[in-house]
């Protein structure tokens, strides 16, 4: 964060990787252009910052990459709006501006000694390899225990950053799940079927457990029964929000649910928080 | 700090007189209603208003305010770099405040100037005002000040309240920097115990004179979705039209949006005030939109002031009874009801 928490660092589009075969996924690559913004930006995972277009304005996005992985940031966007839009156009070398880090992160002190089982859906898996990357970095990995991974896209072109999830898929230090709804690929190795059935498969305790759980709501919506009925407490089944924001620090006031600005308090609440809140979001 | 006496006409000789250190705003009366101005130096100060239709908040938090700036210019080294656009700071004075309007800035104070997070531009204007209060002897019908931890003399906020006393004016300092302003403006004559007598009087028969009261009593104890799955929600809404005005000019609203502007190259990123009554404020890109109806933004509204900001703050409700909303409202929608409702759930 700068001194005004409004003002954005500047930083240069260094790589633009197309992430779905739709095209509307990319993962923008950026780095800093100030060394010393680079040192005082420090996150953790589940965090996310406005990125800021000069002359379309900013939008808040998840940060994809990990903090152990230096000397770059990465956000995938999916193209919807203005800003979206104009960024899927620019070039590598491109100037734009991030601010933040901005809203809380996914709570690794209290899943520190647990099993983590992270559960996404869609293109809502950015932060959530932000995490994985993480906790899979060596200084870390023993930090926890077993991580298990139920990722799921509607096609196999749908799913994101798939080559890591193959190197993933070889490693024995995480369990991965991949699924897609539907594939008339033979030759398609992984799962097929809705990210709900395959947690309800794969996933049979919530001994010790925390769940991350993010994507669109109707995932979220048929997920929620399947942890519960394998006895996940509210308090153990950890979601992160999206709301139309500006600020991004709690002070513009649009995001609120209740009490609670998605933006500063969130992103990241549990479902027992978040029973505690009108459910407005 | 002590209490100072002045001829009600001496007033906007002492206020001009500080115009060399100061910029001085007054309310002035434009049409039918008078708003904060810069004091001219032919003008008279008028003190028959009743209150402003605009609270000073826009003097904190213009309504449109360019936070940045930059260049679109390929030649600029600079180019797409947003940048600080240079500003200044001078002191004002705010004169003729009345006390519900700096009591809310002292509600908005924990939403710009909080631990994690300070409004820069916010911040030092507010720092550089000193607000000169005046107590209001003949509250109008819709306020309710009394009812929200206000008063018609409370001192919250202010850095001098005045009392009319008819032919002169008792200056009450209350900080550090209304002291100072005191001793520019050459307000010497302490006021003796018959005229600080006569200061309690108008009080307590202003505080008398309130006719309107609202219970806020239970509103922090109730349970938050009690309140927002409340069954009086609809009729609430029901004649809204979402204008705005009410959070136009609600000295305690603050939302404001954020937007780029560029003409030929050359750019601005620019806070305007939003308004919560409307749809576009939570429209996601995703053609979501989680208050898409009206009863849901009214209800935002009333819980925002009445519930979320006494949870969140623990600060009281956020609303100062100045009744704005109350008579402005073009559909009649009185927040006084509402408390009523919410309160008695």
């Amino acid at each position: 964060m700068t001194d005004n928490p409004y003002l954005p660092f500047p930083v240069r589009i260094q790589q633009i990787i197309t992430e779905t075969e739709d095209k509307n996924l990319k993962t923008f690559k950026l780095s800093f252009l100030n060394r010393e913004d680079e040192e005082r930006f420090v996150f953790m995972p589940g965090q996310f910052c406005e990125i800021s277009v000069a002359g379309k304005g900013e939008i808040p996005i998840g940060l994809a990459s990990s903090p152990t992985e230096k000397g770059f940031l990465l956000f995938t966007v999916n193209k919807t709006g203005v800003v979206t839009r104009y960024l899927h156009n620019m070039k590598e070398g491109d100037i734009i501006g991030v601010r933040g880090p901005l809203g809380n992160w996914y709570p690794w002190e209290k899943m520190g000694g647990k099993n983590v089982v992270v559960i996404g859906g869609g293109f809502a898996f950015t932060t959530l390899r932000s995490g994985i990357v993480y906790m899979l970095h060596p200084e870390n990995r023993n930090r926890f225990k077993d991580i298990t991974v139920v990722y799921g896209a509607r096609s196999p072109g749908l799913l994101l950053y798939r080559q890591e999830l193959a190197e993933w898929e070889k490693r024995d230090d995480i369990k991965m799940h991949i699924t897609v709804d539907a594939t008339d690929d033979p030759s398609w190795p992984y799962n097929v079927g809705f990210v709900p059935t395959v947690t309800e498969q794969k996933i049979t305790t919530s001994k010790d457990s925390y769940a991350l759980v993010c994507g669109p709501p109707i995932m979220i919506k048929f997920t929620q029964p399947v942890l519960e009925k394998v006895g996940f407490k509210p308090g153990q089944i950890i979601m992160s929000l999206e709301m139309r924001m500006k600020c991004g620090i709690g002070i513009c006031g649009r995001c609120n649910i209740g009490d609670q600005y998605a933006c500063k308090d969130g992103p990241v609440f549990s479902l027992a928080q978040l029973n505690e809140l009108p459910q407005e979001y | 700090m002590g209490d100072k006496i002045l001829k009600k006409a001496e007033l906007q000789d002492v206020l001009r007189a500080l115009k060399r250190t100061y910029e001085v705003f007054v309310p002035v009366k434009e049409n039918d209603f008078y708003s904060f101005k810069p004091l001219m130096d032919e003008e008279k100060v008028d003190l028959s208003f009743t209150n402003t239709r605009l609270s000073p908040k826009p003097l904190v938090l213009p309504q449109s305010e360019r936070m940045f700036e930059f260049t679109l210019d390929e030649k600029s080294e600079d180019a797409h770099i947003v940048k600080e656009s240079p500003k200044d700071y001078p002191p004002r004075i705010i004169a003729g405040v009345r006390p519900c309007d700096a009591k809310a800035l002292r509600l908005l104070q924990v939403n710009f100037d909080n631990p994690e997070f300070k409004d820069p531009w916010w911040v030092k204007r507010r720092e550089s005002m000193t607000l000169i209060g005046l107590g209001c002897s003949q509250p109008c019908s819709a306020c309710f000040c009394t009812s929200v931890g206000c008063g018609p003399f409370n001192e919250e906020g202010l850095d001098i309240l005045l009392f009319d006393l008819g032919e002169c004016l008792l200056a009450r300092t209350l900080t550090e920097k209304g002291e100072r302003l005191l001793q520019l403006g050459g307000m010497d004559t302490d006021a003796d115990s018959g005229l600080k007598k006569s200061a309690d009087e108008v009080k307590t028969k202003a505080e008398k004179k309130i006719s309107s009261h609202v219970p806020t009593d239970k509103l922090r104890e109730k349970n938050v979705n009690d309140l927002f799955d409340a069954p009086f929600w609809d009729d609430v809404a029901f004649a809204c039209i979402n204008c705005g005005t009410c959070t136009f000019l609600c000295p305690t609203c603050w939302c404001f949006d954020i937007q780029d502007e560029v003409i030929r190259g050359e750019g601005d990123r620019i806070r305007n005030w939003d308004s919560c009554m409307f749809p576009l404020f939570t429209l996601h890109a995703s053609g979501h939109n989680p208050r898409a109806q009206k009863v849901q933004r009214i209800r935002q509204r009333f819980m925002h002031k009445l519930k979320y900001y006494v949870d969140k703050y623990s600060n009281g409700v956020a609303c100062v009874g100045c009744g704005r909303c109350v008579k402005h409202c073009p559909v009649n929608i009185d927040i006084r009801e509402v408390f009523n409702l919410m309160n008695e759930l």
